[in-house]
């Protein structure tokens, strides 16, 4: 065969291939952006169910986190149309229901009950008072920690320990000959990896992102205080490597036993007592811990799903999360796989159910949640609405650096002194820029 | 006067090539040890290397999961066809640079390659506003002119050294023959510079499957190929690191392979020209 009858041909196999790529999609059929966890895979694998009921096929994307978030937001911001439903968080919603990109959810069915929806959720998916997305799952953060380890230290977690006590237990846990670390916490950098959790702890110590003028308030004692502190408990009681960890990593530490202490999101409940983790059958819960101040240093989210402005299937995109995140779901999941695995925070009348009162974590992660709250997360006054975040479009950007340089602190290549200056510095330029200032 | 090589030197520069590749390759061994693992034996500390119940659960999982000839197959149409159109588009490119330059040859040719500079993110929202104003987003069609821009540069830039080796005298003798342009460059210049066209399009093949920036932004459902497929089962809250490597190891099985069988072609035509 001659070159060019070989490039005749190949180039005819590609047209004729990618002849398809414009077909439209079937009118009855929604496509869902979502993240990769255990909650959303769940979902998918009852996607059928929905399916039958309705005769609405549906279409998954499924992304990591981080990729989703740019992925979705960059189909909002252009009016790209990719998607039907977004999986977002309540970082988003509220700045893209303000913008008038989202789809109210102000006409949802009386057997939806809409009024179900645990108000700290719904507040904090909220704009203006209006809903614009639907919980999937809520989640707060709590304390995790063995029994066991606490036992033989000596001491009795108190439901709602302080830090102080906290710190303590991690040093009498700490057996460094054994590999157990008193207390595995975040470091690494990201606004959503250890930038929520220093933040959320900032808030117990009395610090706050901005003060009612949008300056940055890295300057403050209460700052200094939350970094030291940080650092301090974790070079005496942590792992090593600790400013590179993450949920991930730590989740994997506890699971095979080498942290006393584990405090992170409620959702992590069910893996440090499921089938994977080594060490079940002693773990127990307490609230985040708090220091005196009137602000516990537990966060608040939810992985929502809301509908994106422009749709062309915005009626089956609602019959979609009606059904989702509808109570019959729950029961649905529950039915299957019993009241540990059904998506957890967002009902109330899931923790009114005795079946699920009966879930070890249940309540703890009912009170971590409701011992949150977005509107007033700070001792002082603070312009913002979020707990671990504030909800502004600028913040995922400077909290990506400021906490890139906090990690850095953690890992000893800086003072924590120099690190609060550079996120001083930092912040205050990027509001200047932004028009805060 | 070719320099003697002593056994011991041979020994030495052996061990330092075997030492340098399984650096290299133990990534991709370490994915593919994964992948047979249970998620807790993923995480295990001290890591298991082969004392471990090998499973093929994940494979079973992300087949389920997940319809992964789809993703393949658009994996197979994208980096194809973004080759295959950027080889036809650079090689009168590189003819003309490599033949009848002109004095902004040089100029034009780093201008070029200056594109790939430029941080991909940088022209995120103009070329994803080009893919809604003209229905391409989530389509092959659209991610395959994308990935042919991208290579283009690494296509003309390399046909155009390749192009250099090859005698101007032969194609004047072929002129003189009474060979129009098109025959000259369809019967001449392509058959002897094969070697080097062949490993051009091999190279961009395998940059266009690896590419995950613009192929995870400007699909959904329809157009994803193999780097969504992989995206799909990372995340940064919850255990998936033996289905993620099961997931890339069904990913970077065909280019392995691929890459595995023309190894000979890929070197002989990176190595064209570089020694004379």
């Amino acid at each position: 065969m001659s070159l060019r009858t070989t490039l005749c041909a190949a180039t005819a196999m590609t047209l004729v291939a990618t002849s398809g790529v414009f077909a439209e999609s079937h009118s009855k059929t929604i496509t869902i952006a979502t993240v990769n966890n255990g909650d959303m895979i769940r979902m998918q694998g009852y996607t059928d169910t929905f399916t039958e009921q309705t005769g609405i096929a549906v279409e998954w994307v499924t992304l990591e986190e981080n990729v989703l978030r740019q992925r979705v937001t960059t189909d909002i911001t252009t009016k790209g149309g990719a998607f039907d439903i977004m999986t977002i968080g309540m970082y988003e919603t509220p700045i893209w229901g303000a913008n008038e990109w989202l789809v109210p959810l102000d006409d949802l069915s009386a057997e939806y009950d809409v009024d179900d929806i645990l108000p700290a959720m719904a507040g904090g998916l909220s704009h203006d008072g209006t809903l614009y997305a639907a919980p999937f799952y809520g989640e707060s953060s709590m304390v995790m920690y063995r029994t066991d380890l606490m036992e033989a230290a000596g001491l009795e977690m108190p439901d709602a320990p302080t830090w102080e006590f906290i710190r303590e237990a991690a040093a009498a846990m700490t057996d460094r000959d054994n590999d157990i670390n008193g207390i595995c916490l975040r470091g690494k950098a990201g606004w959503g990896e250890g930038g929520a959790f220093i933040t959320a702890m900032s808030n117990s110590f009395g610090a706050r992102w901005f003060d009612m003028d949008w300056n940055a308030q890295f300057d403050t004692e209460a700052w200094a205080n939350t970094l030291n502190f940080y650092k301090g408990m974790m070079d005496e009681s942590g792992p090593s490597g600790y400013a590179t960890n993450g949920f991930n990593e730590n989740l994997s530490l506890f699971n095979q036993g080498k942290c006393g202490m584990w405090i992170d999101a409620t959702v992590a409940a069910s893996f440090v007592t499921g089938d994977d983790s080594t060490v079940a059958d002693s773990v127990s819960f307490a609230l985040a811990p708090d220091n005196g101040l009137g602000k516990r240093s537990n966060w608040l989210w939810a992985w929502a799903l809301a509908i994106p402005a422009g749709t062309q299937q915005e009626a089956e995109a609602k019959q979609f999360i009606e059904w989702a995140t509808s109570k019959d779901y729950i029961e649905l999941v529950a039915a299957n796989e019993g009241w540990a695995n059904v998506p957890p925070g967002a009902r109330t009348s899931l923790y009114e159910n005795p079946d699920y009162q009966a879930v070890p974590f249940a309540q703890m992660t009912l009170d971590s949640i409701l011992s949150a709250d977005p509107t007033d997360s700070t001792v002082e006054p603070s312009p913002y609405v979020g707990i671990q975040f504030a909800a502004i479009p600028e913040f995922a950007g400077i909290a990506t650096e400021v906490s890139q340089e906090f990690s850095a602190a953690y890992a000893g290549q800086q003072s924590i002194e120099e690190a609060l200056e550079k996120a001083q510095a930092i912040t205050n330029e990027a509001m200047e820029a932004a028009g805060y200032r | 006067m070719a320099r003697a090589v002593t056994t011991n030197r041979k020994i030495i520069t052996s061990a330092a090539a075997w030492t340098i590749a399984l650096i290299i390759f133990f990534p991709i061994f370490w994915t593919i040890l994964t992948s047979f693992k249970t998620e807790a034996q993923a995480i295990n500390d001290p890591p298991l290397f082969f004392n471990f119940d090998w499973t093929l659960e994940n494979y079973a999982i992300v087949q389920e999961r997940s319809d992964y000839m789809k993703f393949l197959w658009n994996s197979v149409i994208v980096a194809g066809g973004s080759t295959l159109l950027g080889i036809l588009i650079a090689i009168p490119a590189a003819w003309s640079m490599a033949f009848v330059p002109s004095k902004r040859t040089k100029d034009i040719l780093l201008w070029m390659l200056s594109t790939k500079m430029l941080p991909a993110v940088g022209v995120l929202y103009p070329i994803s506003l080009i893919f809604v104003e003209f229905n391409l987003l989530d389509t092959r069609g659209g991610l395959i002119v994308v990935l042919m821009l991208i290579n283009l540069p690494i296509i003309v830039w390399m046909l155009y050294t390749y192009f250099r080796e090859i005698p101007g005298e032969i194609l004047e003798a072929a002129r003189m023959d009474g060979a129009t342009l098109k025959e000259e460059i369809l019967y001449v210049l392509t058959p002897m510079a094969v070697p080097g066209i062949a490993s051009t399009v091999l190279l961009n093949f395998i940059l266009a499957w690896n590419e995950a920036f613009w192929t995870l932004n400007l699909t959904a459902a329809n157009a994803a190929p193999l780097t969504a497929f992989i995206a799909s089962y990372s995340s940064p809250e919850g255990l998936f690191f033996a289905k993620l490597s099961a997931a890339s190891t069904m990913a970077i099985a065909p280019i392995l392979i691929l890459g595995w069988f023309s190894q000979k072609q890929l070197v002989r035509g990176l190595t064209f020209g570089a020694v004379k």
